[in-house]
Order: structure tokens, then C-alpha cells, then sequence
């Protein structure tokens, strides 16, 4: 594709990581939303030093289109591997768009136990929101219309980028 | 015509409408199943056992022969996916006042059933009411008489692979009853659309099917040599009806024979894994040195059941 | 009532004619060939241009379900079945309920399908009585009732000594005695047959071995009695080698099979189709193929529609709780005639198996279109393509394996003693 429309997804994930910076503490716990938010999550992890263990996991069991889309094929296997009760959450997804994800997300993590807080963290919040959902912290906002998909990829050498797509 | 498609189980799209048997399925499908199942199995560890997948439908569990174990099973699973289970024992009586298979159906679908989990004693009595459920009502075999029992042989599939991983190496023995058994049946079509290179059934001729090597199996009369260097070890269960009798003397030559002993057992490779649907005859069919021991992964089994009937649910539901 | 059937091709393998001539009835009976017989001035005439005019057909085996069993079928509307299919004399076997092992019964029955006034029957008594396999029936009695011949239907005997003993007396009185060849305990609990479909699909299994081991008993003791014997709807490569091998050393045995073998194996049964639930089971595709080359041949006498009426709640059941056998009289020339297409046998080779071969088994005077002869006469168009809807069956029956199959071939008029008993509606 000439001429990527969309920022750079490297230097969003290093705004995004220092606005989280003084947010985050030895008891935050950090849940990546598979695929995309696994991947920044391991970036973010790293990156902030964070002592917990990294949680991961698939919403496909909560997700609110089942009846109409189904189960998707090549479900992954959700991983909390910390106590959940009490703990400083934050839950990082790669693109923050109808909420729908992260409210699915919100619902499996509670099956998990009782969090003291949760917050969310999203490389892009394309706006398009279809519940009383918002980032905590965001890498940046971009504008896009109802008919473009807007992706994370992840290349051999663990590169990240954005990409956009029109159906 | 009798079942216009190809392949009854399968809609148009060529998705899982119904389970009927794991004969014909392509493979991509049963690795779906088993993927699908991992992730499942990882939601029974949890401290909230269920996702809210099938919230709101309504589950029948059909069983027109009685069985606790395998109702259970499919009880469990069917809750842990949140929906409503609905358990009908058929009892006899009201089949033979008149009532047939497809009258009981009709009723039930008039109550809004999402899925039916039928098990019976007639081979083919679950194509029978897949035939005549309206179109959005999925089936699933929870075993038909000698035919299939296409979960029980997934959660065979599950566990051989969560211990020995690729299919495409091993040699597997199924031991036992191969004749009247559902889940031989199931185990030999999976094991071979998986790649498994070499299956061996092992049993006395009045236990095996006629032509059974057309199902592209060997067969071995002699346990010894039939378990030599396999990796998986798959005892079936021994009705107790069949112990003595027109095809077995006694439970006691069988389980000389037969059974399955430290002493056979070392045979097969030293890592070899043994398996065994349960419920288990100890002292017939397997003895209880090997069926508590190291090798044997018949608990886990159980476990993966769960998994394996809840992965099949929510993508029949989402077909 | 005099009728000429005009510019058909006649078929008559009895006279060995196949060529266009015209029929001319009169009084029930054929009265000319060819030319009309002076003075002859019909009162019908049936323009058979392009069709087939060929003797009415036997079918050596139609259960009229009368008694005992009228919520399946009765004899009024497998008789209409039966000259819609062209036949114009069927046997009934004897399973009815209660059996027909008294003439009274066989007498009623008789009574009942001559005030039908449409095909002529001849009932097959019971060869013990209620067909329980132990005591004889009074075979002489009951011959002189109308019986025809004499048979266990599909029950079982109790031991060999009674089918010995069943021959002796039979063979005493010169009566025929029709068989099946199935060993019940070999058969017991089985549907399907013993091989690689019954095996795959779980299926309780009967081996052709039952077959094989009733028959050879079955010849042996034919052979030591003298008896007059016939087999029924034999199914297995193995049985035809052996009836084959019986009659080239001498023995006085005929044989039929159902038509359903003729075309379908046990692939057929697909996915459990209850439909495909037959007595004796449908076999392997090489079975298939030997009964095919056996009836080529003259080892298989004469095929017949084993016709059974089953109703839905019987037969929309799990594979082995449905109740066995197709519906089938009037199948039996179109898949007849869709043998001889197969295997490229002229069409007098086929309809002779179906007429005057098994009239012959039946020692009946039927089955010909000589001078002199009762008039039954099936007429049907060869060409007529059509496609089997159960729905539009005229039997009770609605149970076959052949629902959407493409025919060719269709009786368009029947005739009975001389009567126009069946006219197929133009559409």
C-alpha cells in the first residue's frame, strides 16, 4: 500500500508507554487482548519493568455477535497467571472502536476474580463507540469511517504497524 | 432422496451442523474441535467455570437409552457454556405405548430447543432426527448402538495429543469388544483422518466386525504381539452381558487374554500412554495396577471430556 | 365386450413373438392375432401406436396385508396398485394375521379379490400352522381351498425335521413348496448384510453364510423328497452358484428374486435409510452383479416385487427398528425394464421374468397371449420418462428406496379377462 495514511504503530507504543509510565506500580497487572494487545502488552511489560506476570486472553466466549457470527476458528486459550482479586489492572488492546471487545473483556477478567481496579490502555481510539466505554491511556486518536477496518500486524522481526483496510 | 448432502452433518458452507460420527470429517475440523477444546480446558481451572457463550438457549439432553456418565457430561459442559439444560430420560414405556423417536422430537421442538444431545441404542437413530429437526436445531451423537460416540472418541484424540502430540508417528492398539463398540468405531475414523500410520485392533474373532481390516486397521488375535512398540494403548470396555456366553467362556479366560496387565502393557513402548472410556471393569478388561498407574491418563481423559462436549456445543451453536 | 388393440408391438415370449401385431378379445379371451377374425366389430379400440402390448404380469410375491393388517394396505388398494403396475395374477404369501393356514380364510380372500373384479390372486398357504414352524398345515385341504403353493413366508421352521417332514407330506400330494433360504440363527438380530457398510455403520449383521447353510439343507433334503420346491428371493452370488449347480444336475428347483436386489446393494442404505431395511438384506455390489448375470442366464427363474406396504410410524425408525421391505408392484416393470436397458437384454428376454416364467412356477395358465388364452394384457409406453413421487404410489405403501428415481417406461392400460381394468390418466 503507498503512502501509509496511519502513524507509525512503533513511536505510538513509546507515547503510549510513558503516559503509563507513572501510572502503573509492582501491583499492577497487565492483561493483553489476544491478537493485537497480547503483542503490545509483552512491548508494554517489558518496557515498564512490570513485576506480575503477563495475563492474557481470547474474549471469543464472551463476545456479544456470537449468535450471529459464531465461534471463530483458532481460539486462543485465556491466561491470567495472577491473583485477579484486589489487583491494579490494565487491560491493552490495539484498537479501541465499539467497546464491544473490551466489554466482553471486562466480563471474562470478573470470572477470574474481583479486581481492586481496572483501566484500559489502547494503541488507537478510532472513536465509533457503541457503549459508555473510554481509555485510560491512549497512543493516539485517529479518525476513521464505519466502512475501514484499522489492524495491527506484526512482522518476522517484531515490528509493529498499522494498517488500514475498506471493505 | 434419503439425505440429499454429501454429508449430513456439515451445512452448506461445509461447517459442523450436526455431530453425527467422525467418519468424514474433514480433518481441519476435528483440529478445530481440539483447539477449540484447549482453550476450554483452560476455563475449567478457572474461579468462575463458565462463559456466557450459550446464555439463553436451551439444551435437551435426548437419552433414549440410559447412561448417567456421559449425561452428566454433557450436563456439566452444557452449564459451564451457560445454557439451559433440559435432562428427558426417555423411559421405554412411552416408546412402546406408540410414541415414536420422531413424535418425542416434535414435541420437543415445540418447546424451543436449541440442541438435542441424543444417545440410543439403535446405530443410526441420531440421522434419524437430525433428518426431521427443524433447520436451526443442531444434533449431537452422545452415542448410537454399535455406530458412533463421535465425543468420546475426540476426547481420545484430545488426550493423545496433549501426550504424544503429532498422530502422524504413532502406533495405537484398541483392545477389547471391537465388535459392539461405538468407540472403536469413533477412535479408528478419527485416527485415520488425523494421520495416524498404523492402527491395531486386538480381540478374539467373535469381537471383531467382519471386514474390519476395510476400516484400515490391522488386526492381531494374539495381545502380545499386537501391543509390541505401540505408544497408545486404548482398552474398551467389556458389556457385561457379552462376559459369558456365545462369544466368551468367561470374563476370566478374557481377562487372561485380554486383559491388560503390567506384565503386557510392558510391551508396548516404555512411554506408552493407556486409555480406557470408562466405566472400567478392573480385573476384566484392565487391571488396577495399570489403570492407577503411571501410564495410564484415563482421569485426564474425563477432564477433556468436559472440554471436548463444550468445544462442540459452542461451535455447533455458532454454526 | 370386444376389444382391439391396435398397432402395438406385441410382445409374447411364451410364442416367441416380438413384432407389430394387433390383438382382438373378445368374451374375456384372446381371440385373434394379426387379422381380425371375420365379423369381428370391437367395441373398443385401443390405439396402441408405440406401445408395448405384452402378457399381464405375475407377481410371485404381493402382500395384500388381509387379513389382519388393513391399517397398512387392503386388498382394494393393492389390487388398483397392482394393475396400475401392469400385473394382472399375483401369489400373496401366507403372513397375514391370523396366517392363511384354514380355507376358510383362503376362501374369503379369494371371494374378496374376484368381487374386486381386477387382478386374479392365488394365495400361498401356510405351510404350518399360524406359521409357527411346528405343525403341518392340512396342505391338501387347503389346495383344493385355491392354494397355490405353500410357504413359511419369512418365518422360521423349528428344526430341520419339520422342513423334512413339510416336504414329504407336500411331496406326497405333488404340492409346491416355496422357501426362503435363511438360517435364523445365523440371521438372528440382523438387518444388514455382514460386510464392510454394516460394519462402518454399527448395523447387527447377517452373513451370506445364512443363506448359504439354509439353502444347502434346503436342496439336500428337496433332493432325498422329491419335492416340487421353489426358492425365494435369494440375494447372494453364492446362492445363485448353487441353484445354478442344483439344476444342471437335475434337480426340478426354480428360484426368483425381489426386483429391489436387482438395482440396489447395501451402499444404498447411505446414511441408515430405513428404506433400505429388506428381507433378506441387500448385499454387496458383486452380490448385486451375480443376481443380475443369474437371471441373464436362466438361473434366477422370474423376478417378482416382494411388494410390502409399510406405513411411516414402521418404517421412520432407527435402521433396525423399522419394519423391513419396499413397496414395490407397481415398480416391477419399470425396474425390470430398467435391467434390460442396463444390460442391454432384449425386452422379450425381460418380460418373459416376469410373465410367463413365474406363471410357470405358479402352474398357472397365464403369462401368454396365445389364442384361446384369458385376456390379460398389460400395455405400456416404452419411451414415457417419469419420475417416482411415493406420494403418487397407488399403494398404502409409500415405502420405497427408489423415491426420485428416473424411470422410463409406464403401463398405460391394463386388461383382466378381457376387461379394461386400468387406464392411465393422459396428463
Amino acid at each position: 500500500m503507498p503512502g501509509n495514511p496511519l502513524p507509525d504503530a512503533e513511536s505510538l507504543l513509546a507515547s503510549l508507554t510513558d503516559r503509563m509510565r507513572s501510572a502503573v506500580g509492582p501491583a499492577t497487572g497487565l492483561v493483553g487482548i489476544h491478537t493485537g494487545g497480547v503483542w503490545l502488552a509483552e512491548r508494554l511489560h517489558a518496557a515498564l519493568g512490570l513485576k506480575l506476570p503477563l495475563g492474557t486472553l481470547d474474549v471469543s466466549f464472551y463476545r456479544d455477535d456470537f449468535s450471529r457470527k459464531g465461534l471463530r476458528r483458532n481460539v486462543k486459550s485465556s491466561d491470567i497467571p495472577f491473583d485477579v482479586d484486589g489487583c491494579d489492572v490494565v487491560i491493552v488492546d490495539d484498537v479501541l472502536h465499539t467497546g464491544r471487545t473490551i466489554r466482553a473483556a471486562l466480563n471474562e477478567l470478573f470470572d477470574y476474580g474481583r479486581p481492586g481496579r481496572i483501566r484500559l490502555a489502547a494503541l488507537v481510539d478510532r472513536g465509533g463507540r457503541e457503549l459508555p466505554i473510554a481509555a485510560d491511556f491512549t497512543g493516539a486518536e485517529i479518525e476513521a469511517s464505519a466502512g475501514e477496518t484499522i489492524e495491527l500486524t506484526r512482522d518476522a522481526a517484531g515490528r509493529l504497524a498499522l494498517q488500514l483496510t475498506r471493505n | 432422496m434419503w439425505l440429499d448432502s454429501a454429508n449430513p452433518q456439515l451445512n452448506k458452507n461445509g461447517e459442523l451442523h450436526h455431530l453425527l460420527s467422525l467418519e468424514g470429517l474433514p480433518a481441519g475440523i476435528l483440529r478445530q474441535i481440539l483447539d477449540t477444546a484447549e482453550s476450554f480446558v483452560g476455563v475449567t481451572q478457572r474461579e468462575v467455570k463458565k462463559v456466557p457463550l450459550l446464555r439463553g438457549k436451551a439444551v435437551f439432553n435426548l437419552f433414549f437409552e440410559p447412561s448417567t456418565r456421559t449425561r452428566t457430561t454433557f450436563e456439566i459442559a452444557a452449564k459451564r457454556l451457560s445454557a439451559d439444560v433440559i435432562n428427558l430420560a426417555i423411559n421405554v414405556s412411552s416408546q412402546s405405548k406408540g410414541e415414536t423417536v420422531l413424535d418425542t422430537v416434535a414435541n420437543l421442538s415445540a418447546m424451543q430447543a436449541d440442541m438435542f444431545i441424543v444417545r440410543h441404542a439403535a446405530s443410526g437413530a441420531p440421522y434419524l432426527i437430525a433428518k426431521h429437526v427443524a433447520p436451526d436445531i443442531h444434533v449431537v451423537n452422545a452415542g448410537d448402538g454399535r455406530h458412533a460416540h463421535p465425543t468420546q472418541g475426540l476426547l481420545d484424540m484430545y488426550t493423545i495429543r496433549h501426550y504424544k502430540g503429532d498422530f502422524t508417528k504413532l502406533r495405537v492398539a484398541i483392545v477389547g469388544d471391537i465388535l459392539h463398540s461405538r468407540v472403536a468405531r469413533s477412535q479408528i475414523h478419527a485416527l485415520s483422518t488425523l494421520g495416524c500410520p498404523e492402527i491395531r485392533v486386538i480381540g478374539p474373532k467373535t469381537l471383531l466386525p467382519a471386514h474390519v481390516n476395510r476400516l484400515g486397521v490391522q488386526v492381531h488375535g494374539d495381545m502380545r504381539q499386537g501391543l509390541k512398540d505401540v505408544d497408545v494403548v486404548m482398552m474398551l470396555r467389556l458389556q457385561n452381558e457379552r462376559m459369558n456366553g456365545a462369544l466368551l467362556p468367561s470374563a476370566q479366560e478374557f481377562y487372561k487374554y485380554y486383559g491388560l496387565t503390567e506384565d503386557k502393557l510392558a510391551l508396548a513402548k516404555p512411554d506408552a500412554i493407556v486409555l480406557h472410556p470408562g466405566p472400567m471393569n478392573r480385573g476384566v478388561e484392565i487391571d488396577s495396577s495399570v489403570a492407577d498407574g503411571r501410564q495410564s491418563v484415563i482421569l485426564p481423559q474425563v477432564t477433556f471430556g468436559i472440554a471436548i462436549r463444550m468445544a462442540v456445543m459452542s461451535i455447533l451453536a455458532g454454526n | 365386450m370386444k376389444i382391439h388393440i391396435k398397432s402395438g408391438r406385441l410382445i409374447d415370449p411364451r410364442h416367441g413373438v416380438d413384432a407389430q401385431r394387433d390383438v382382438y378379445i373378445a368374451a374375456g379371451k384372446i381371440v385373434a392375432i394379426g387379422e381380425a377374425p371375420a365379423g369381428f366389430s370391437a367395441n373398443r379400440v385401443i390405439d396402441a401406436a408405440g406401445r408395448v402390448v405384452c402378457p399381464g404380469l405375475v407377481d410371485l410375491a404381493v402382500r395384500l396385508r388381509e387379513p389382519g393388517y388393513e391399517y397398512l394396505a387392503t386388498l382394494e388398494t393393492e389390487m388398483r396398485a397392482a394393475i396400475a403396475g401392469g400385473v394382472t395374477s399375483l401369489a400373496c404369501p401366507p403372513d397375514t394375521d391370523p396366517p392363511l393356514d384354514e380355507p376358510g380364510l383362503v376362501e374369503m380372500l379369494k371371494f374378496s379379490a374376484r368381487n374386486l373384479n381386477q387382478a386374479h390372486l392365488y394365495p400361498v398357504g401356510a405351510l404350518t400352522a399360524g406359521l409357527k414352524g411346528k405343525n403341518l398345515t392340512e396342505m391338501a385341504e387347503l389346495r383344493d381351498a385355491g392354494c397355490v403353493a405353500f410357504s413359511q413366508a419369512e418365518a422360521p421352521f423349528a428344526d430341520t425335521q419339520v422342513l423334512m417332514n413339510a416336504l414329504q407330506y407336500a411331496a406326497t400330494f405333488g404340492i409346491p413348496v416355496w422357501l426362503r433360504a435363511q438360517d435364523p440363527a445365523l440371521a438372528r438380530h440382523g438387518v444388514a448384510h455382514e460386510g464392510e457398510v454394516a460394519t462402518r455403520l454399527g448395523l447387527p449383521a447377517i452373513p451370506v453364510m445364512a443363506e448359504t447353510v439354509a439353502l444347502s439343507t434346503i436342496l439336500l433334503i428337496a433332493r432325498e423328497t422329491g419335492a416340487r420346491i421353489h426358492i425365494a428371493r435369494i440375494s447372494s452370488a453364492e446362492a445363485v452358484a448353487m441353484v445354478r449347480d442344483a439344476k444342471a444336475r437335475g434337480l426340478p428347483v426354480t428360484c426368483d428374486i425381489g426386483v429391489h436386489h436387482l438395482h440396489l446393494s447395501e451402499m444404498d442404505i447411505g446414511y441408515f435409510d430405513p428404506n433400505c431395511n429388506l428381507t433378506p438384506p441387500l448385499r454387496s455390489q458383486r452380490d448385486r452383479d451375480a443376481l443380475r448375470g443369474g437371471l441373464a442366464d436362466g438361473s434366477i427363474d422370474a423376478l417378482c416385487s416382494d411388494h410390502t406396504p409399510v406405513d411411516e410410524d414402521a418404517k421412520q425408525l432407527p435402521f433396525s427398528e423399522a419394519e423391513p421391505g419396499a413397496t414395490g408392484v407397481e415398480l416391477l416393470l419399470p425396474l425390470t425394464l430398467k435391467w434390460a436397458a442396463e444390460e442391454k437384454r432384449p425386452l422379450a428376454a425381460a418380460i418373459e421374468r416376469i410373465t410367463v416364467k413365474p406363471a410357470a412356477i405358479l402352474g398357472i395358465d397365464a403369462g401368454h397371449l396365445g389364442v384361446g388364452a384369458s385376456a390379460d394384457v398389460c400395455i405400456f409406453d416404452p419411451g414415457c420418462d417419469w419420475r417416482i413421487e411415493p406420494s403418487a404410489l397407488f399403494s398404502l405403501g409409500k415405502n420405497t428406496p427408489f423415491s426420485g428415481y428416473e424411470m422410463r417406461g409406464r403401463v398405460t392400460h391394463t386388461l383382466v379377462s378381457g376387461n379394461l381394468v386400468y387406464e392411465k390418466k393422459s396428463n
